[in-house]
């Protein structure tokens, strides 16, 4: 029983870390309709950057500066942040695929840092031993769990709220005019370039919390962490939830992340010897499926957005249509 | 040095034949392809497997055009490669881009080559396995150009860069001489004005996916050929394609292979200095000092 | 004898929000018709609309007679029909000749038809393997033309040809396309230039707000008082 009740806890917390990094991306695909296609490395970089900050100072190793834990997490979200600053400035003036081709291109790149540069990440073998918070003054592991999973669950409820706050402020009006109809949002003032950069990096900066949350619940990072799936997990999030809606980028987390569990798990006690080899292959091809599909079908996604599409916008596209068979 | 740049020009020659389809359709359909690489690895597969087939059913195939490993099997493997990617892009097209693009935007294209790449990569790992493959099990001798400094080269490396040169001066040959060039060319400028001087649409972006795939198909064989193949060859070719295009200027079939040799060369004289395993990361850096200092590419027009 | 019958046509870039509503025109053969109107009044749409560009929501087009309602645009030309839009009228990255290899490109005798056209236009002829994108405003407006004529078109539909263009040269444009008609094309123009559009129309459409208001013969037209006063005299609605 314990031990089932542990395990919720754990795919709760780790459920919630990934809702985190749906509301980042929800902020820059559904708000902004900017195109991310490299979540993991701004994630990475809160990882990365937490643990550099935060960890232990070990020999031969750059970092480990054992700094007070919120302070690495902060500064973990500040690098995400200024990765994602450093991108924009450099794509956002351009056509909209150039950001999807940069932020593929640094979560490449990350990864091949994170591989190679040992004094900075411990190579492939990765950075261990963070001191993980309340560690110390709770001494049981199930405890731990139930209270780590309360400080996710309160720091993605303070995101959903600021960024509630954020989409309804100006601000947010303006990301979303930008975003149905840059022309005319342009006309009425508004710079279209700063504000996608700072939805860029507000974005960016969530998804390094996410990053920092899951080193301080590991207590571990490396490469391994860096793989592209989780951007292709992120994402199926996202859409399944429905973008431009917090309710539904929520929901498709939980949901992906509990169909991904599931599926692992049934993969490997229920596939025949032969094919546990090709377990994760096959769940790769599901999500890959799962978004195709739901791209055809029901673009959407399950909770959409309340509100109701402008003109401008069905104009553009049915112009658009009109000159492609 | 030498050596480095020769080598880069090899896979720059790569590079540049998978490029040229990404660009065209990257400036046609307006989106960025992420399945685009998994045209090489389906190309190189393809030919994998009618190169074990075809010396089974006539052995005399399996011999070497000495100097060269490739054989008679392997050539006739590339040709069926090229139609069968064509094809097989054409198809991905009509099931997945084709039912998008008629009622959202490029960017939920965008999306959907993400996930129709996981699925193709993911598919030939449990076909093929995850491990690597050759093609041919003969060692392929080096010659010594010089040896001071040391510089080798396999005749497969020669024909790579022969066949890549043929293929893009037919290319050249087709887009400048035949009105299908013109057509084609035409649609790349304004699709909406073509349409009006009497071309379909969709019989071009057909032509464009089977002119993509076959040239990927080359390319991912090429690699093959000269490396060995395994299931992330598209993943590995992904960013240096992406980055071909953009150094050229997105649109411009000359610019992306000349951004492909740009972008091979660039990464040999890089991997000098940094170590090999920052080489995947080489694309992404061209990529931002292009954006920095030439964001429309080589030839490309000023977008925006 | 009528080329093309438009009949009550509703068209719009976007469903259930058309922007032409119910519109009909007749052009007679080897005529030229006009179709003036102020601004947003759906003239471009009108004839993207009969060229196949725009979806029709409702209303017939009828080329002699074939029905082309809904017709691909690649087809038109096939039917008979040609047309040149207001602007980005020809591919600048081509050649002149390859512009017009393009368009003949089905045809069997392409290479006399080409040289047919180089004698219509020799401007055209002597620039003919350089790049489209060096010619002057108004030779790009004979090029465009040119295209438009190479597959020997009953019908032709000319959105704007003068626009941009010197007063001088625009008259020149426009005396081209008044000549298209002694070769028994059919021409369907719309216009902003006003004065200079009925000068060389035959017959003349004004719409406003997607809907037909007067026409007539060009001449009763333009002497007109009511319409002079409301579209060449005081209260104008046209930016000239």
């Amino acid at each position: 029983m314990i031990g089932l009740v542990s395990y919720l806890t754990f795919f709760l917390t780790m459920a919630g870390i990934m809702a985190i990094i749906t509301l980042g991306l929800n902020l820059h695909w559904g708000y902004t309709g900017l195109f991310n296609g490299g979540v993991v490395a701004f994630f990475g970089a809160g990882a990365y950057g937490t643990m550099i900050l935060g960890g232990p100072s070990q020999p031969d190793q750059f970092g480990g500066f054992e700094l007070p834990y919120l302070v690495a997490l902060g500064g973990g979200v500040v690098i995400a942040g200024a990765l994602a600053w450093v991108v924009g400035l450099l794509t956002l003036r351009l056509r909209h695929d150039y950001l999807a081709i940069s932020t593929f291109g640094i979560a490449v790149a990350l990864e091949a840092v994170a591989r190679n540069a040992q004094w900075l990440t411990g190579g492939a073998r990765g950075l261990r031993g963070f001191p993980r918070p309340f560690e110390d003054q709770i001494d049981n592991n199930f405890l731990f769990g139930v209270v780590f999973l309360l400080i996710v669950l309160t720091v993605l409820g303070l995101i959903w709220l600021s960024i509630e706050r954020l989409v309804n402020s100006p601000f947010g009006r303006a990301l979303r005019a930008i975003r149905e109809d840059e022309v005319a949002a342009r006309a009425l003032g508004k710079n279209p370039v700063r504000l996608r950069l700072w939805s860029l990096v507000i974005g960016a900066a969530i998804m390094g919390a996410g990053g920092g949350l899951y080193v301080s619940y590991t207590a571990f990072v490396s490469p391994q962490d860096l793989l592209p799936i989780l951007t292709f997990q992120i994402w199926a999030m996202l859409i399944v939830g429905g973008a431009g809606n917090n309710r539904g980028a929520v929901l498709g987390a939980v949901l992906i992340w509990g169909v991904w569990t599931l599926s692992g798990f049934a993969l490997t006690r229920l596939a025949p010897a032969s094919m546990q080899i090709d377990a994760g292959s096959i769940q790769y091809i599901l999500i890959g499926t799962l978004i195709v599909c739901m791209l055809i079908w029901r673009p959407e996604g399950l909770l959409p957005e309340k509100i109701k599409k402008s003109q401008p916008m069905t104009a553009r596209k049915a112009a658009s249509n009109s000159t492609r068979e | 040095m030498i050596q480095s740049i020769l080598d880069g020009i090899l896979t720059g020659a790569i590079i540049s034949l998978g490029a040229i389809g990404l660009t065209l359709i990257m400036h046609i359909l307006r989106f960025a392809n992420f399945a685009y690489a998994e045209l090489l690895a389906i190309g190189a597969y393809v030919a994998l497997v009618f190169d074990q087939l075809f010396p089974v059913l006539v052995p005399a195939l399996d011999t070497a055009f000495a100097p060269l490993t490739l054989t008679g099997a392997l050539a006739l493997s590339m040709v069926i490669a090229m139609v069968l990617t064509g094809l097989s892009a054409v198809v991905i097209d009509a099931l997945v881009f084709k039912r998008i693009r008629q009622k959202a935007g490029p960017l939920s294209m965008v999306f959907a080559s993400f996930g129709v790449a996981l699925v193709i990569r993911n598919v030939i790992v449990l076909i093929f396995g995850h491990h690597a493959q050759l093609y041919s099990q003969d060692i392929a001798r080096a010659t010594v150009i010089s040896f001071d400094p040391l510089i080798l080269i396999k005749p497969d490396q020669v024909f790579v860069l022969a066949l890549a040169l043929a293929l893009m001066l037919a290319l050249h040959l087709i887009l400048t001489r035949t009105t299908f060039g013109f057509a084609l060319r035409a649609v790349a400028e304004n699709p909406s004005l073509a349409q009006v001087a009497g071309v379909r649409l969709s019989t071009m972006v057909a032509a464009v996916w089977v002119i993509a795939g076959s040239l990927s198909a080359v390319a991912g064989t090429l690699y093959a050929l000269t490396n060995q193949l395994n299931p992330l060859i598209g993943h590995v070719f992904l960013l240096p394609v992406f980055a071909a295009t953009i150094v050229g200027g997105i649109g411009s079939v000359y610019g992306a292979v000349l951004g492909g040799f740009i972008v091979g060369i660039a990464s040999g004289l890089a991997l000098m200095i940094l170590p090999p395993g920052y080489a995947p990361a080489m694309p992404f850096l061209i990529i931002l000092a292009v954006l920095l200092f030439r964001p429309q590419g080589l030839f490309g027009e000023e977008q925006q | 004898m009528t080329a093309l019958v438009v009949t009550k046509l509703e068209a719009g870039y976007v469903r259930d929000l058309p922007i032409l509503h119910g519109v009909s025109l007749r052009a007679e053969t080897a005529k030229l018709t006009v179709i003036i109107g102020p601004n947003g009044a759906g003239k471009s749409t009108l004839i993207k609309a009969i060229a196949g560009l725009i979806p029709v929501g409702s209303g017939r087009v009828m080329l002699g007679e074939q029905d082309i309602t809904g017709i691909r645009p690649d087809q038109m030309g096939t039917y008979g029909l040609a047309y040149v839009p207001q602007t980005d009228n020809i591919f600048r990255n081509l050649s002149i000749r390859e512009n017009l290899g393009l368009v003949l490109r089905r045809s069997s005798g392409a290479a006399a038809r080409m040289e047919e056209l180089f004698d219509l236009f020799p401007d055209l002829g002597a620039k003919r393997t350089e790049r489209a994108a060096a010619l002057s405003g108004g030779q790009r407006q004979m090029l465009a033309v040119a295209m438009a004529l190479a597959n020997k078109p009953r019908v032709i539909l000319l959105d704007e040809p003068s626009a941009g263009l010197s007063p001088k040269i625009a008259a020149e444009v426009l005396d081209l396309v008044r000549g298209l008609t002694a070769q028994g094309v059919t021409v369907l123009l719309v216009e902003q230039n006003v004065k200079q559009a009925l000068r060389v129309a035959d017959h003349c459409y004004i719409l406003a707000e997607g809907r037909n208001q007067i026409d007539g013969p060009a001449a009763q037209i333009a002497a007109d008082p009511v319409v002079g006063e409301i579209y060449l005299g005081g209260r104008r609605l046209e930016p000239s």
